[in-house]
This record gives structure tokens, sequence and C-alpha cells, in this order.
């Protein structure tokens, strides 16, 4: 198990209690009361620091080698799962998943960037990173949902669409661009969820909906911590330093007015427990369906224009 | 940024040359960056800033371009006195917008307004890279968002020149949002059946790339005009190759099929006239 800096003091508590245990086990020697006060305060600092979590940590739990994917959620969330491959134009990018399913009795197409957990899943699936035919393929999926008017979930997790010579030839600006021209048309309700990192433009591809929701250890922004840092002060060590100054965690963007709901974590972060994970963005996920399914097509549209026309802070001479 | 890149060589290649080093003041003569030719800057303005010598198309502001395109005299600007907040109060930032201001003459990296091209009236919005680096927040956001949705209402073709870095790092999150609010007042402006013409001049890169610079009905740039997602940098340090010397040109991109056609300057009004005029509708004679 992956433990993160700002949790040693929990795993110190941890080994120590450990160690007590294994001491009365192998020497007869009562430390009952010692193990019972030691995890009275394992309690109150687990609550303590997991429930002050600081931007950095927020984005290492983000950024956490076992955080859940998109794939770990669908097969949650939804049962019958079909995954459909390739944008009929180049080829099948596995750097992003989509296909349909049943979500509590309603069919519904999923859409999500999918890292991997190893190191060959990751080069298979490009650490996450689209190329366009990912974008295409997202946009293919999501023209056919609104065909058969099924709604659209997509799970957003990418550090950024991939920076590379083959994308540029194929056209990743388009890519991203047409995505995000006909999402904001599409008549049917879509929602998209923050489950890890929100990476700039190759998140927004796929993050046009009716809601944003986001879980609450995910990070969504403009550019990495380290961009910003190299860009701004020349110095990607300044990475903790930019994070906080450019405002990329859940709670932050709740308050900008760019999230909609923020779906609670586990404690310590998802991949601490899948199960509950998952049964938490169930119901947040359930509730807000409910929220806009009753909408007709137009007010679907609508209503999404609105909520980024909103999106900004202006002023006057 | 790209700005400061720039600021830096200059270190080194601020050494005057002889021509410069004579007594003519500031600005009468300029230095092509590309054939090193050295033109009065008045010549050099009237053929819309292109050097007669190698045909390299130097930056123009925002309202040289207007001038070059728009019919004398029906120029109406829209928003003209909204200004940027400081929306994640970053440090240094109304600073940095207030000294751009000062150097521009301009409120913000984007001038919005209706004209007339030889007779047919447009929406237009031109960016201008002097003022951060033409970068997209919240305010070049909404201005180009109202200029959309003013010529959607009024069934204008809506024509855009971009010229921009991308995303405003200082307005964080708020600035990539703009991405989607603008190609959404597109989206309606398009589904009203209006015409949209981008044309892409140098630079046009990031998240303006990725977004309306890509949606028009009609792709157009300026000859040599550095057109991508991400960076140069960026991509070599991932694929840790070597680029081509042409990689992110309007001539690459028009090779990869990424463009309608690269446009040169000096045709520009009359080649967006005429796709005007071919939207006019007509009938068989």
């Amino acid at each position: 198990m992956v433990m993160l800096e700002f949790e040693k003091p929990i795993l110190e508590l941890k080994s120590k209690i450990n160690e007590l245990r294994d001491y009365t086990n192998q020497h007869d020697v009562d430390f009952s009361e010692e193990i019972n006060r030691l995890e009275e305060r394992l309690k109150s600092l687990e609550s303590e620091v997991y429930g002050n979590m600081r931007v950095w940590d927020r984005v290492q739990v983000a950024r956490h080698p076992e955080r859940p994917t998109t794939l770990d959620y669908i097969n949650r969330l939804f049962t019958n799962f079909i995954e459909c491959h390739g944008d009929r134009l180049y080829g099948d990018d596995a750097a992003i998943v989509s296909g349909i399913g049943m979500f509590h009795g309603l069919p519904v197409t999923v859409v999500g960037h999918q890292r991997g957990k190893d190191t060959k899943e990751n080069i298979r699936r490009n650490f996450g990173m689209p190329h366009p035919e990912g974008y295409r393929k997202a946009l293919r999926l999501m023209k056919q949902a609104e065909k058969f008017n099924r709604p659209i979930i997509t799970f957003i997790d990418t550090k950024g669409a991939y920076p590379g010579k083959a994308a540029e030839e194929r056209g990743q600006s388009e890519a991203i661009a047409r995505n995000l021209f006909e999402m904001a048309g599409l008549r049917v309700p879509i929602i998209c969820i923050v489950i890890g990192e929100g990476g700039s433009g190759g998140a927004l591809g796929i993050g046009i909906g009716n809601k944003l929701l986001m879980l609450e250890n995910s990070t969504y922004s403009v550019i990495s911590p380290e961009g910003a840092a190299a860009l701004l002060w020349k110095d990607a060590s300044l990475a903790k330093r930019a994070a906080e100054t450019m405002k990329i965690t859940a709670p932050d963007l709740h308050e900008l007015g760019v999230v909609d709901q923020i779906i609670p974590e586990v404690k310590g972060g998802a991949q601490n427990d899948l199960d509950q994970q998952a049964e938490n963005i169930d119901r947040y996920l359930y509730e807000s369906l409910k929220e806009i399914l009753h909408l007709s097509q137009e007010e679907l549209v609508e209503q999404r224009y609105e909520k980024f026309s909103k999106i900004g802070q202006i002023s006057y001479e | 940024m790209l700005k400061d890149l720039f600021i830096k060589k200059k270190k080194y290649a601020a050494v005057p040359s002889e021509v410069m080093k004579s007594d003519l003041p500031d600005g009468v003569m300029t230095k092509c960056p590309k054939c090193k030719k050295i033109t009065i800057t008045k010549e050099l303005q009237k053929n819309l800033k292109v050097c007669n010598g190698c045909g390299f198309h130097h930056q123009m502001s925002a309202f040289e371009r207007i001038e070059s395109l728009i019919d004398e005299d029906t120029f109406v600007e829209f928003d003209k006195d909204m200004i940027s907040a400081n929306p994640l109060k970053f440090p240094d930032y109304i600073e940095k917008l207030e000294s751009d201001r000062n150097k521009t003459d301009l409120n913000e990296a984007i001038v919005t307004g209706k004209g007339n091209i030889d007779g047919i009236p447009v929406v237009v919005a031109v960016m201008d890279s002097r003022f951060r680096m033409g970068s997209m927040g919240s305010v070049v956001g909404e201005k180009i968002t109202r200029a959309v949705e003013r010529a959607t209402e009024e069934f204008l073709p809506f024509i855009i020149f971009t010229a921009s870095g991308g995303a405003r790092m200082q307005e964080g999150i708020l600035s990539l949002m703009q991405m989607a609010k603008t190609s959404s007042a597109l989206k309606r402006h398009s589904e009203h059946g209006c015409l949209y013409i981008s044309v892409m001049t140098n630079p046009t890169t990031g998240g303006v790339s990725a977004s309306f610079a890509s949606l028009g009905d009609f792709n157009f740039a300026e000859p040599g005009a550095l057109i991508g997602f991400a960076g140069r940098r960026i991509i070599e340090q991932t694929i840790r190759e070597e680029l081509p010397e042409d990689f992110q040109t309007a001539e690459f991109l028009l090779d990869h099929g990424q463009l309608d056609a690269v446009l040169p300057r000096k045709e520009m009004k009359s080649k967006l006239y005429t796709i005007l005029n071919l939207h006019e509708g007509g009938v068989l004679q």
C-alpha cells in the first residue's frame, strides 16, 4: 500500500500499535490498555489529518497510483456494460473508454479517460492522455446517445491531451474544439464527473455537461501545478505554491461556481475503499440525473448554455 | 510564457546593427526577423506589414487589422470598457494588466465590433498578441461570446482573427471554461445557419486553438503562422525527438488537412469578400 507524505504520522502510529501487539503475543505481557489508548489516538489523528487536507495533500491523493479509474467505477455503477471501440476515422484510442450500459434501469452512454494501474497498462493506455481519435471516438458515441435519447455520463481523469507529433498532425486542437462545440448542442442530459486529475483542454474535451461533479480530492485546472510554476516563475519546484494560487481543488472550484456538487470521498481517498466510493458516486449520480431527466431537449441545451455563459468574472473601467 | 522567452533572447540579441546605430529615432526603421532586411516602418505599414523582401508577415495590432479590412467609418466597437478582474487574487496580475493597457492602448487582448467588408456587414473580433500574449481570460471569452450572440441575433457572419498563446494562467479554471463558453455560442450561431470564418494568425496555440479558432465553417491562416495545441518544447521533451522545421506552421497544417487555405494578408480582404458574397445567396439565371 502506498502512503503519502502527509499520511506519515498515521503510518508511524499504526506501526507502533502493531509492534505492541506483536510484543504482547510473543512475550505474554498485557499491553492492551496502551494499545487501546493508542488506537484512540489513531482515530483522532486520522480525523485531524484527513479532515484538514491541504491543497497539496489533495493533489497527491488525486494522483495516487492506486486511485480508482474509470473502468473501476464503470464495473460497479453500470450493468451490462458494452465497450465500443474506434473513431471510424483512424483508430481506437485506449486512453478513452466508451460504451453503453444500464444505470438503475436506465440505458446510458458512458465515456471516460482511462489510465493504467501498472507500467504495462499505462503504456497501452498512454497514461490516460488521449490522441485526437480518442476525442472523436467519444463524440461518435455521444452522437449515438443523442440518436437513441440516452443520457451521457463522462468520467474525467487525465493529465491532459497528449502533447505529441502525431496528435498535432491529426488535429488535436480540432478534435477537442469539435467536442466542445458538439457537446454544447447535444439534446440529451450530460453529467460529467471529475474522478482524478482534470487536466486542461484534454479534460474539457469530454466535459461539457448539464452538471459537473467532482470527487472531493480530485483536481481540475487549466495547467498542471508544475507547468504553471515553470511558466509563471520559471521554477517547477514551486508547484505546491502554484497549486494553491491556481485554485484547483473541488472546494475551490465549487466556490468559483464551476462545479455543481462535490462527491465525498472515503477516509484518506477513494483508493481506500473502492466499493464504498462507487456507492457515493452512485448516490450523487442518481440524484443529479433525477434533477434533469424531466427537462425537455430544448431546456437541456438551454440549461447547459446558461451554465457556461455565467462562468467568468469581468469588470468595467 | 512565450513572451518571456523572447524577452530573454533580447538580452543577447540587443547588439545594435550598423543601421540601428545611425542617428535615426526609434521605430523609424523595422528589421525583418526572417530575412533581416531593414525597411522604413512607414513603408512596411503601407505594405500591410508584410516584408517586401521575403513576404514575412509582421505582427499587426488589432486596430491595424481592423483598418486593413473594415470599410472606413463603418466600424462600431462593442464592450470597449470591459476590463479584467482578478478572480483568483493572483499576485502581480493587476499590475501586469495595467502595464499592458498602457503599452497597447487597449483594455484587453481582443477588440470586437461590427463593420462592413466592401459593403457586407459582419461582426468581427480581432485578438492582439501584444496584450498578455493574446491570452484568453474571462474578458476575452465574454467579449467573443457577446459578439457571437450579437451576430446570431442579427443573422450576421462572424469573423475572427486569432493571435493568442492560449488560456490565461492568472485566471485559472475560469480561463479554461471560456473555451466552453465561446464554443457554445458558436454552436448556436451555426445552428441558426450563420457563417463563421476563423483566420489564425501568428501565434494561435493552446486553448484558443482548441476552441473557437478551429471551429470555422472556413478555417484560414496567414503564411508562416504558428498554430498548434501543445508547445514545441513540451512535445520535444515528451517524444524525445526533434521536430521538423516547419512543424505547427500554417503550411504544415494545410498539408495535414487542418486548414481550408493559407491566405496572404494582401489577399485577405478580397478573399473574405468573395466568401461573404458567396453566402449572400443567388438564383440560377
